[in-house]
């Protein structure tokens, strides 16, 4: 049973997503229950499978699809990074799992058994991607999750469908970028195999094939994962979305495309190739810089808080990019756990924002208007999660800035460590307004009678949205306390050699 | 001349993968926009097609040796210049069905977008939205 672990991760959600489309015919009420039992399962066996790559000698569970062995059969290939990614993304599924219940009822009450089978297949996508060991298998689930993400963004209506179609055609084109990269690197290897090609490229030295192949690959995953120049889908998309599918598509989509970045990178080419060969380091880093303040400033400027979240999103990919490109060993540290780190605030951030927009029906700023008087759980979670976006210890959002920090000034990119604290501060700005907002009402003329009782009735969220709210929160200090742990015990493992 | 008797392929797919990207991208008919993301990845299924084609060779099924009477492992040829790289065609045969399942979704969006705005124009829409 132990060594089926790595292919039940993906398995699971699968088959629940059938038997949802097939029991959402008779009894809708049993889809959600049926998503949280799934993506339960799907959770353990990565965890399962995270303790077990930690005791395994070489770090690497490797698992041979129906048994036919790499390079030709399809592996899934399990390590620190893609088992810290996994748990992560089966993790805020799970509690996004529980949280949709309401939302979707109140805003998709026709279309519950389409949701979750989607949903669930969202998550297939997702944590395959995570998990293949096969270049091109890892497109098919690129595109799955594509497909998925597109039809649950859509149910936002109205102003969703063009937002989403936008997401269509880049998210196309981005897919397929990557799979001209992938034809490339097949004509030059003759191999799809992840590891397998990390082992031929080496001896190939310079090869323009392998360049251009490079070139395809980085723009495919920078336009899925919305770096600066291509982030022009992300904001609207994820703003009109229905308010679960914003909850499960925006902390993890983008972390999925990053961690695809650091495989291409690290483990098809290798650090000296990148750094040494390729020589666009001072490149990506500008943009990466650009994305960070164009991100932060950008989210300023909103009065919807919801799409303030989206832009912030932007600014953080710029933190993950920038991280990876700085080529230390540090910077790549905290790149992969902020992956981590972001996933876990990106999510409790839009569940908190999803509560307000249930209980007050829109994420404008008025909405925040005494929002503490009335549902003060949800908002404490707020702060919790504003707090390690700020980067406040012991949140996780601190260690993994101070990470990209250390990178950054090892490797001498001062203009990036400035955009990193410059973020930090409008972070700052961005959550004390909203937290201003919730405890004063500054944004109200008339001051509310602290003796006045109707103003403090408490309206708080349902049980069901509150405490998957509050394990995110909990998350963001728990990871934040053992980051020690889960740097030492899979992070550094890791690491590939040739980085400072 | 002979290089070009040799690539013609590739030039065609680098035409149809520009063709693909501009309509994809600058066209203000979204249908023309599906259309366009239609022939970007038939163009990515060419490339891929070409790149398993040998000169002289066949479809990768083996082939009987001349005379052969029995069906053995020695009757049939087995000589990889003879026969087409098939795990290209096999990759493309799920590409095909990731395309349709896409422009499936594009068409959709956009039909919707008929349904509510009563235009396929890109910029009328977006004046109807604000």
């Amino acid at each position: 049973m132990e060594q089926q672990y790595p292919v039940l991760i993906v398995l699971i959600p699968m088959f629940t997503a059938l038997a949802i489309t097939l029991i959402g015919w008779f009894r809708p009420v049993l889809c959600q229950p049926l998503a949280v039992a799934g993506l339960f399962g799907s959770f353990c066996s990565a965890v399962a499978t995270l303790v077990q790559v930690k005791n395994t000698a070489n770090g690497v569970i490797s698992y041979h699809l129906g048994n036919w062995a790499p390079p030709y059969g399809i592996e899934h290939r399990f390590d620190g990074l893609n088992g810290l990614v996994l748990v992560m993304v089966s993790f805020v599924a799970l509690l996004v799992a529980i949280y949709a219940k309401k939302p979707v009822e109140k805003e998709l009450g026709g279309k519950i058994s389409n949701f979750y089978t989607l949903f669930v297949l969202l998550v297939t996508g997702l944590l395959g991607m995570t998990i293949s060991g096969d270049a091109f298998n890892l497109y098919v689930l690129l595109e799955i999750a594509a497909l998925t993400s597109y039809a649950l963004l859509a149910m936002g209506r109205g102003k969703a469908y063009m937002a989403t179609f936008n997401y269509v055609i880049l998210g196309t084109i981005g897919a397929c970028f990557y799979l001209l990269g992938v034809g490339f690197l097949l004509i030059k290897t003759g191999s799809l195999n992840i590891a397998d090609m990390g082992t031929i490229i080496p001896g190939l030295g310079g090869s323009n094939t392998i360049l251009i192949a490079f070139g395809f690959l980085m723009v495919g995953v920078w336009i899925k994962m919305a770096l600066f120049p291509f982030h022009g889908w992300l904001p609207n998309a994820y703003t009109y979305a229905p308010t679960a599918t914003s909850c499960l598509v925006a902390p993890l989509m983008t972390k999925v495309s990053v961690y695809v970045m650091l495989r291409i990178m690290f483990w098809v080419y290798s650090a000296e190739w990148i750094f040494e060969v390729v020589q666009w380091q001072s490149v990506v880093m500008a943009v990466a810089v650009i994305a960070i303040l164009m991100g932060s400033f950008f989210a300023l400027a909103q009065r919807d808080i919801k799409k303030m979240l989206t832009y912030l999103i932007v600014a953080e990919i710029g933190y993950m990019v920038g991280g990876a490109w700085t080529g230390t060993s540090l910077g790549l540290t905290g790149t992969i756990y902020h992956i981590i780190a972001d996933g876990l605030m990106t999510v409790c951030l839009f569940m908190v924002i999803g509560s307000i927009v249930y209980k007050k029906g829109s994420a404008q700023f008025e909405s925040f208007k005494d929002a503490f008087q009335t549902m003060p759980w949800t908002m404490s979670a707020l702060v919790v999660a504003g707090l390690s976006m700020i980067g406040v210890p012991p949140t996780c959002g601190f260690f993994s800035k101070w990470y990209l920090l250390g990178g950054a000034y090892i490797s001498s990119n001062y203009v990036y460590m400035v955009a990193l604290l410059i973020s930090s501060l409008i972070n700052a700005v961005l959550f004390i307004r909203i937290v201003e907002t919730a405890f004063f009402g500054a944004t109200s003329e008339e001051i509310p009678d602290p003796h006045d009782h109707a103003v403090r009735q408490i309206d708080e969220s349902p049980l069901s949205m509150l405490i998957p709210i509050w394990m995110a929160a909990a998350s963001l200090v728990l990871t934040g306390l053992y980051t020690r742990d889960i740097v030492t015990k899979w992070i550094q493992p890791i690491l590939p050699g040739g980085l400072i | 001349m002979a290089w070009l008797e040799a690539n013609y392929n590739y030039l065609l797919v680098i035409v149809l993968l520009m063709i693909g990207l501009w309509a994809m991208i600058g066209k203000n008919n979204l249908i023309k926009k599906c259309v366009g993301m239609c022939i970007f990845q038939n163009a990515i299924i060419m490339f891929f097609i070409s790149m398993g084609a040998k000169a002289g060779s066949t479809i990768p099924i083996l082939k009987l040796k001349e005379g052969a009477t029995t069906y053995g492992v020695n009757d049939y040829i087995i000589d990889p210049t003879q026969y087409d790289n098939p795990l290209t065609q096999i990759l493309m045969l799920t590409a095909i069905v990731v395309g349709v399942a896409t422009l499936g979704m594009a068409l959709t969006l956009v039909q919707k977008m008929y349904a509510e705005y009563g235009t396929c124009e890109e910029d009328e829409i977006l004046e109807k939205i604000k």
